[in-house]
């Protein structure tokens, strides 16, 4: 019913779309992988760095894509205090803790930002937010397409520092045995902090991509970190790999069931997939064995 | 942008603080000789998500309230002065009804405001188990005189009346500029304004000649309009007929912008940003010749440029709802000056019988029936150079429609 340039033009954006939610759903994935902890303030701290880009951007001039380095550092900075000081001691050891508190946490940055910044919708003024690159009859964001390549980077960068740094080897070795990371020598808390700001760094990364083309309120979070959860259950806890395919995937699907079946339905693929996997699938495409 | 408030400065919060002390200090018998205020609840949602148009209507009734006592207060009273008792509504219903039971226990002669429809359902069913008379300034959901409540008046126009207009004005517009627009694509929102209004459009636009061409629904909140963009520019239709929120709106029109989706227009209704000035200062190019139907000032009436410049030498902002409250409030005033009276069973009845016609907004005489304003209506704007610009009907307007924006 529809034309192949404009089905490939919604795969296409759903793509581009899907390399945003991949990068959100990698902090996720991360702090899944090594603290074991499914964190529910990750959407809160998204609204938090999407706010902080609007900020720079209002007051201080600053481009969101020059934004990248410093809100990347600040949020690391964020996110390992609030793992070190706030969430690891106030868990005492217990997971069941964890959880909570960063529900908690999410209540209180969420709340805290509805007070500061009222409910009001805000967007950035770009003067390359309408910009778009022809390829033959396709209109692409020149934005979204900076996304996409951001996203992308990002993750590659990401894999590396797990791969082959030091901090990398640290973090799995955390991750697959905490005791015994701990008798060889490693400053587990340490790591687990680092893991936490880490994930917080590429959530700043995702707002900056994310505000040349988006809006923020107080409740933007909440959109994206749902999607986020799909694709790190479909992608596998802690999968890298999984998280950056499963977020294009996910995309792809939300982009073909918005066109095919109305956009208030285009969400309805996400989950369907979500249930899908829990059922046959419950470590997901690159999943360890749980 | 209300990000922040306006600093008090501390020599300021002193000043101010002194003269209140002053004021209470004052000899009593200067007091004594004053008539007893008389107490009038205005309830507005000045937190939580509907901050923003809530503050929008506590400015104009404030000034409403500094004006009648300026000018004398209420005279068939013995120049009493109005004192207002403010509530919350915290953007709930349960809290606007908290705050009509905090407001009855301190003795108030009316109520005006609510801003939201169920807000408004809520707080007129509080205040009518007090015979309280109360005055919804915008709640626009038909339910809310359709009720057979005595208390409860609107004087703004509801949903039947806006798409009313909005259908009447589209066909006259398109009529005047030789019919240039035949096909129409709607894209609304999924909730009950958005789907409400498609669905009436659907039935009402074909028997005025214009086609249908798709009915496109989307969630709030949308994190990506491109399919819809996508789906505008394979059906070129004529016009584009958004029934969305502020953020969607704002999505749609950059994405159709940044898609090179151009319509003959883009006509709205009702909707949550075209007539926005933080929309249209934003996003001047988006934004350009987009066509609203809604509530709107009258901008002939010097009164509302006086006014306007008031609200903004004092750092706040100005919207539709500033004049509609004071309004409201004026028409109180003018109810509770016929009445003679402040008892609440006069009162409704002389606001029933209100023919109040000095008020800002482009409507007509009131006229109440059945608790509705016959002579409210809403206008056309247009965003015109970066403006908003009332376009029709003519005997309001301060700018002609561009229709077709594009041949």
């Amino acid at each position: 019913m529809y034309s192949l340039p404009i089905v490939a033009e919604a795969m296409l954006n759903g793509l581009l779309t899907g390399a945003v939610y991949a990068l959100i759903a990698l902090g996720l994935t991360l702090v899944y992988g090594v603290l074991h902890i499914i964190n529910f303030a990750h959407g809160a701290f998204l609204t938090c760095a999407m706010f902080a880009v609007w900020l720079a951007n209002t007051f201080l001039g600053l481009d969101p894509y020059l934004a990248i380095l410093p809100l990347t550092l600040i949020f690391f900075a964020i996110g390992y205090a609030v793992q070190r000081f706030v969430i690891g001691p106030a868990s005492h050891g217990d997971d069941g803790n964890i959880l909570l508190i960063t529900l908690g946490l999410s209540i209180v940055i969420e709340n805290a930002l509805l007070a500061g910044f009222r409910s009001d919708t805000r967007s950035l003024m770009t003067d390359y937010s309408f910009n778009v690159f022809e390829v033959g009859p396709l209109l692409i964001s020149q934005a979204r397409l900076f996304g996409f390549l951001g996203a992308v980077v990002v993750t590659g960068l990401l894999w590396l520092l797990l791969a082959a740094t030091d901090t990398g080897k640290a973090i799995r070795a955390v991750a697959k045995e905490k005791l015994g990371a701990r008798l060889v020598g490693i400053n587990v808390s340490h790591v687990f902090a680092v893991t936490f700001g880490i994930g917080c760094a590429t959530l700043a990364i995702a707002a900056c991509l994310l505000m040349p083309t988006f809006y923020v309120n107080p409740r933007v979070g909440g959109a994206f970190v749902l999607v986020a959860f799909t694709i790190v259950v479909l992608g596998g806890m802690g999968s890298i790999t999984g998280a950056l395919i499963g977020g294009l995937f996910i995309g792809v699907v939300e982009s073909l069931c918005g066109l095919f079946l109305g956009e208030s339905l285009g969400q309805i693929g996400i989950f369907i997939i979500f249930i899908l996997v829990l059922l046959f699938r419950p470590t997901g495409l690159f999943g360890a064995r749980a | 942008m209300t990000l922040f408030m306006k600093p008090v400065s501390r020599r300021g919060a002193l000043k101010g603080g002194i003269a209140a002390a002053a004021a209470i200090a004052a000899p009593s018998v200067l007091r004594a000789a004053e008539p007893p205020a008389v107490k009038v609840g205005i309830l507005q949602p000045v937190t939580g998500a509907l901050a923003m148009d809530g503050e929008f209507g506590r400015t104009g009734a404030e000034l409403a309230i500094a004006d009648i006592n300026a000018a004398g207060g209420i005279k068939a009273l013995g120049g009493a002065k109005i004192e207002m008792v403010f509530g919350d509504a915290r953007s709930n219903p349960e809290a606007g009804v908290q705050e009509v039971e905090r407001m009855q226990s301190e003795g108030v002669a009316a109520i005006v405001g609510g801003f939201a429809s169920p807000i408004c359902l809520a707080a007129t069913q509080a205040a009518a188990r007090y015979d309280l008379p109360y005055i919804v300034d915008v709640g626009v959901s038909d339910q809310i005189i359709q009720r057979g409540l005595k208390n409860t008046f609107r004087f703004a126009p509801g949903f039947a009346i806006c798409t009313q207009a909005a259908i009447q004005n589209l066909v006259r517009i398109n009529e005047a500029a030789g019919k240039p627009a035949k096909t129409i694509a709607l894209v609304h929102e999924d909730g009950l304004f958005g789907s409400g209004l498609a669905k009436l459009m659907q039935t009402e636009l074909p028997k005025h000649g214009f086609e249908i061409a798709e009915t496109i629904a989307i969630p709030t909140p949308s994190r990506d309009l491109s399919n819809v963009a996508l789906r505008l520019r394979s059906l070129n239709p004529d016009l584009v007929i958004p029934s969305t929120y502020y953020g969607e709106t704002v999505l749609l029109a950059r994405t159709m912008q940044q898609q090179r989706v151009r319509p003959k227009a883009v006509y709205a209704v009702l909707n949550g940003a075209a007539s926005n000035m933080r929309f249209v200062k934003e996003f001047p190019e988006a934004a350009e010749n987009i066509m609203d139907v809604n509530h709107w000032q009258d901008p002939r009436n010097p009164k509302n440029a006086e006014l306007q410049k008031r609200v903004v030498d004092a750092g706040k902002q100005w919207n539709y709802n500033t004049p509609l409250n004071y309004s409201c409030v004026m028409l109180l005033a003018d109810a509770i000056e016929r009445a003679g009276s402040a008892d609440r069973a006069k009162l409704i009845d002389s606001i029933a019988a209100s023919t109040y016609d000095k008020h800002l907004m482009p409507y007509g005489p009131t006229k109440f029936v059945g608790g509705q304003n016959q002579g409210a209506a809403p206008v056309s704007t247009q965003v015109q150079k970066a403006t908003i610009r009332v376009v029709y009907p003519e005997a309001f307007s301060d700018a002609k429609p561009i229709f077709p924006v594009r041949g």
